[in-house]
């Protein structure tokens, strides 16, 4: 479980998360929802790490990684699995190398042991033929098959996810979606996902927060969003012709 | 503060490797993208720049005072103390120098670096420590190779044009040498490698933005990395004369 408190982070004097606290629980997928620009991806920047927040705390099973020092930091992101807007994966590695990559870094198994792990990964992703190309060869549905890939490979406890249906069409989206949200069950871990793909929020969000100019406006499940009252997020969903239409038949 | 970022940088550059394997492996790999494909220019520029430095000498020393020795001598001199350490490291800074900043600005922007990170690797120290060692391991081969094409280009042009013999040529390469020249042209391409090395990898790691920051990062890497070869330069001849 992934507890956020009381997060504030700034820069050059302009708030742009606003007292966010938020909880993320086990084996479920947690999905952070908000326009562009409301603070999302520097919210989980915070979370994992990669920016120190002003104030407050983010609790990994209790464990508080703002004042982590570098060696518990760096053991902690060795239980994390991160699947990056644009995948994210080595130009010069192949997607095996790059798969086998987390392995061969932090682990003392033998090669054998590592490349029959890295291609049970492949194999869950379905991507074992194309384990012999390089990213630049693979289309973009494929890398974020490899990225996930890649970060489950260490048996991650908590997985980040951000934007991971950009750029995807909507059956390889919801390809993706379901790959997520299986493995998630699947490893019982905590996944937390920045999207704002509303197809993403009704098929796997389990838990949804919904971030509205850097403060929480908004949290619940896929079944509560829809006949929320809150302005802002009706706002927000809405503002799809198709996610009205469906509000008006369902009314 | 830019100085106070980039000493920041060092700091984490040299720690020890997390896997001395993979250190090992990528030093390799460094030494052959840095430094073997640049064995193929440096030969080319030498030869012809030993063939000009002979040539311009052998031209404006035209004089009965002056034996014809020394067109030989001073073009050995040249290229043994300024061009093949100096002018050529000026030259691998364009080369090398935009090549590491523009591999490592386009990591950053497409959150590879992030992505090492993330899975708890000391990015700077595994991306940058091997191209420092790499190159700094591998340039005294490419002065070398400068050295002895250089003075091949001034032989060649010589034998092709008569406007020295061979014999005089040998023997003006051969007058009053010192071999503590070529330890010190070597001692001085090692300092700049690593000025070279450490210089566009801390544009390239630092790179906020898109390509075009990338684009901008490799120029500033080049011209930050020439004028401090330069200055080093003059230090460096200060301090061994």
């Amino acid at each position: 479980m992934i507890e956020a408190k009381h997060l504030i982070k700034s820069f050059d004097g302009k708030k742009i998360i606003k007292d966010v606290s938020a909880t993320f629980e086990k084996g479920k997928t947690n999905l952070v929802i908000g326009r562009s620009g409301s603070g999302k991806t520097v919210f989980m920047k915070l979370l994992i790490g990669l920016l120190a927040p002003d104030s407050g705390e983010i609790l990994y099973d209790g464990r508080n990684l703002p004042s982590m020092n570098k060696n518990e930091l760096n053991a902690l992101r060795q239980e994390m699995g991160m699947l990056f807007q644009g995948s994210a994966l080595f130009d010069s590695m192949t997607v095996m190398e790059n798969v086998m990559f987390p392995l061969t870094m932090f682990t003392r198994e033998t090669r054998q042991k590592q490349e029959k792990r890295a291609k049970f990964c492949l194999e869950r992703v379905q991507l074992k033929d194309a384990a012999d190309l390089y990213p630049g060869e693979i289309s973009g549905g494929m890398m974020k098959r490899t990225a996930i890939a890649r970060a489950i490979a260490l048996n991650p406890q908590y997985l980040f996810c951000d934007e991971p249906n950009s750029g995807l069409d909507p059956k390889t989206s919801l390809l993706i979606d379901d790959l997520i949200h299986d493995i998630t069950q699947e490893y019982n871990m905590t996944t937390v996902i920045n999207t704002h793909d509303m197809n993403s929020v009704m098929n796997i969000g389990d838990k949804i927060i919904f971030i509205y100019e850097g403060k929480k406006e908004w949290e619940g499940t896929k079944d509560e969003i829809m006949s929320s009252e809150n302005k802002k997020l009706n706002d927000f969903l809405f503002a799809s012709d198709l996610f009205r239409k469906v509000r008006e038949l369902e009314q | 503060m830019q100085f106070g970022r980039y000493v920041l940088l060092m700091q984490r550059v040299f720690a020890v490797p997390q896997r001395w394997s993979m250190f090992f492996k990528q030093v390799v790999q460094e030494i052959y993208k840095l430094g073997v494909d640049s064995v193929g220019i440096v030969i080319f520029i030498s030869v012809f720049i030993g063939a000009v430095i002979t040539m311009q000498v052998s031209l404006n020393i035209n004089s009965p005072l002056i034996p014809s020795f020394t067109v030989g001598f001073i073009t050995r001199e040249v290229i043994l103390l300024e061009f093949s350490s100096s002018i050529m490291c000026l030259i691998l800074a364009g080369k090398v120098g935009s090549n590491i900043a523009s591999e490592l600005g386009t990591m950053r922007v497409t959150e590879q670096i992030d992505a090492l990170e993330i899975m708890g690797v000391n990015s700077a120290n595994y991306l940058i420590l091997p191209k420092i060692v790499a190159f700094v391991l591998f340039v005294p081969v490419l002065v070398f190779f400068s050295m002895f094409f250089g003075i091949l280009g001034g032989y060649f042009i010589g034998w092709f044009t008569s406007i020295i013999s061979a014999e005089t040529y040998e023997y003006g390469l051969q007058y009053w040498f010192s071999a503590k020249y070529i330890g010190y042209s070597i001692l001085k391409s090692m300092v700049f490698a690593y000025i070279i090395t450490s210089i566009a990898s801390f544009f390239g790691y630092n790179v906020r933005g898109g390509a075009l920051q990338v684009g901008k990062a490799s120029t500033k890497s080049v011209v930050n990395s020439s004028v401090l070869i330069l200055a080093a330069d003059v230090l460096i001849t200060l301090l061994l004369v």
